[in-house]
């Protein structure tokens, strides 16, 4: 309480160059984020337990009634499982940030010599994270329902890192969204919308060919069902086997990173 | 004060025909300030005054739309990567992550503010000790109390030192024991070297802590001066005076007046009177009305408010608060009358 000082002398930032600064700084974000991941484990526990409930229901209710030629449907069933889970758990992104900017830590964030970028991009890192811990648990479960990766494990850690890229491409557009929402509740809100036609006019619980036809073209090369179908060739294989799904799916993530990214720091510099 | 990477200029922070709107709102109109390096300077106005985003501006939250804006001689939106190196900001709302203990969210700031990794945790826990929150050190935010919440706040503006402190509303909602403590730390950094803008709703934290202070009322200046100055143009004291009804209200205003006693205002049972001798003055009070048959219920002797210092300089007292922000400080019907 005696000998130091509170205010002098300044101390010096040190000096780097500006990638080497945004790289460092969204090594700090993410290092925030995952510590409130591992203080809040209930996040990732909510997180699962709606994707849970749909394997239950459709590998023992709905499942019955689903003839998907070739395969039991079990393993038609988790690749789109992953899909769906990764694509609701990018709504955890806009809801981590609607809760910074509206607890005034990302006004604190602004008037810091850090990286613009950083927020956004520690953000999705941690999502990134924590979609890892997601995928896996949804493979335990769908191991114990009867599912079977039929490539060997190669096949399965493709799959995997296909899903993850795709869940990834997703959180920058849910970062949008979180920064212009008025509150968290309302990024929820608003995100459901876009998010419900996605999973469900898909390839992710049945087959295209079932659908009218003016809705396959639509059902057929949008992102969740391109990765969903990438996950099958990549997981099942044989009659699944489709080499353009996977590079499509990575086309569909890469693009969209390319696209929301740019867009969502945009909007992270004029959010005030 | 040694090693400062900008030039010392004479004025920290340097504001002229500083201007903002938000669509067809004005949020400033214009204002002018001058805050000379190491001193405290109060940003003094209601709820909706253009304090915050004043200090938004200077912190380089905001842009602005017009005027010029400049922290240590540079202008805050053609380098506000310079200026955020050298200024710390605490505010209104305690911006603190409530799920990192309070050491990991000095090492958050002080990480992104690029500080080496052994100077951050040096400084944290000197900071910790400093703000007496070494105890709750690796308890997660979550658990502090609203007072230990806006001291680690403050604290996190304090990592790299920064030779200037931008401080909206340090002690909003604090309890008087909470604020005493931050005013204390407050002038600590000032004697230090420090230059500080301060924005409150209180006259009393100006008085206490300001130099030089300026009122602002909708997005421009309408007084500015030392706090000696501005409760100089109120009346030293004021005294609040309860009688029984409205009626003896009037009586005690008239008496008052008939004794020579002036600017005396009443708001149904209140009288008011401002008067340069505080307790001289209520003994007086007390004769007059004693030796008229009226007895007042009670008698307080307070320092002028914002309000009192709004009535007198615009005729009308500080705005309404907008609707989502609790009232501070409460519009308030008046009857003028002085002889």
């Amino acid at each position: 309480m005696t000998a130091t000082t509170l205010s002098s002398p300044a101390l010096r930032p040190r000096r780097r160059s500006a990638l080497a600064w945004a790289i460092a700084d969204t090594k700090t974000i993410t290092w925030r984020n995952l510590v409130t991941l591992r203080r809040l484990p209930q996040l990732l526990i909510f997180s699962t337990i709606q994707p849970v409930i749909f394997v239950l229901m459709f590998r023992y209710v709905f499942g019955g009634s689903i003839h998907i030629p070739g395969v039991d449907y079990v393993n038609y069933l988790m690749p789109g499982i992953f899909a769906q889970t990764v694509t609701f758990g990018a709504i955890q992104t806009g809801i981590g940030l609607a809760e910074d900017l509206h607890k005034g830590l990302i006004e604190r964030f602004r008037s810091l010599p850090m990286a613009r970028s950083a927020v956004l991009a520690g953000r999705t890192l941690a999502d990134l994270v924590r979609n890892v811990f997601v995928v896996a648990l949804m493979l335990v479960v769908g191991y114990m329902v009867g599912f079977r990766v039929e490539t060997g494990v190669l096949g399965l850690l493709a799959g995997v890192a296909v899903i993850l890229l795709f869940g990834f491409s997703l959180t920058w557009i849910f970062a949008i969204i979180g920064l212009s929402a008025p509150n968290a509740e309302t990024a929820q809100a608003m995100s459901f919308p876009i998010l419900a036609p996605l999973v469900f006019v898909s390839s992710a619980f049945v087959a295209i060919d079932t659908m009218p036809g003016w809705m396959q073209p639509f059902a057929r090369y949008q992102p969740v069902s391109v990765a969903v179908d990438a996950v099958r060739s990549l997981m099942l294989g044989g009659l699944f086997h489709d080499p353009w799904k996977v590079l499509g799916s990575l086309a569909w993530s890469i693009g969209i990173v390319a696209v929301f990214a740019p867009l969502a720091v945009r909007v992270y510099r004029r959010t005030a | 004060m040694s090693a400062t990477l900008i030039p010392m200029a004479d004025n920290a922070i340097f504001v002229e025909d500083l201007q903002k709107r938000f669509g067809t709102v004005v949020a400033l109109a214009g204002i002018d300030l001058a805050v000379p390096t190491g001193t405290i300077f109060g940003l003094l106005g209601p709820n909706g005054a253009g304090k915050t985003t004043a200090v938004r501006i200077l912190t380089t939250i905001l842009r602005r739309d017009g005027g010029r804006a400049e922290v240590l001689g540079v202008d805050v939106d053609a380098d506000p990567q310079q200026v955020r190196e050298h200024i710390g900001l605490a505010g209104q709302y305690a911006a603190v992550d409530e799920n990192l203990t309070g050491r990991e969210n000095l090492r958050l700031v002080g990480l992104l503010t690029h500080l080496p990794d052994n100077i951050v945790r040096g400084r944290a826990d000197e900071l910790l000790e400093w703000f007496d929150l070494v105890d709750a050190a690796n308890r997660t935010v979550r658990t502090y109390s609203g007072g230990m919440r806006r001291r680690l706040d403050l604290a996190a503006a304090l990592v790299h030192r920064p030779p200037v402190l931008f401080l909206d509303e340090p002690t909003t909602g604090l309890d008087p024991r909470s604020r005493t403590d931050l005013w204390g730390v407050i002038s600590q950094l000032v004697r230090e070297g420090t230059t500080v803008l301060l924005t409150t709703q209180y006259l009393e934290e100006a008085d206490q802590l300001a130099d030089d202070i300026v009122v602002i009322d909708q997005g421009q200046v309408i007084a500015r001066g030392t706090a000696a100055e501005l409760k100089a143009t109120v009346g030293a004291t004021i005294i609040e005076i309860d009688v029984a009804n409205p009626a003896n209200a009037e009586r005690a205003r008239v008496v008052l007046a008939k004794h020579g006693m002036c600017d005396i205002d009443t708001d149904g049972h209140t009288v008011e009177l401002k008067v340069k001798d505080g307790s001289r003055a209520a003994v007086d009070v007390v004769r007059t009305l004693d030796h008229e048959g009226l007895e007042p219920m009670s008698l307080t002797l307070r320092e002028p408010t914002l309000d009192d210092v709004f009535l007198t300089l615009t005729g009308h007292a500080a705005e309404e608060p907008p609707p989502e922000v609790p009232a501070a400080v409460g519009a308030r019907r008046r009857t003028r009358g002085a002889a």
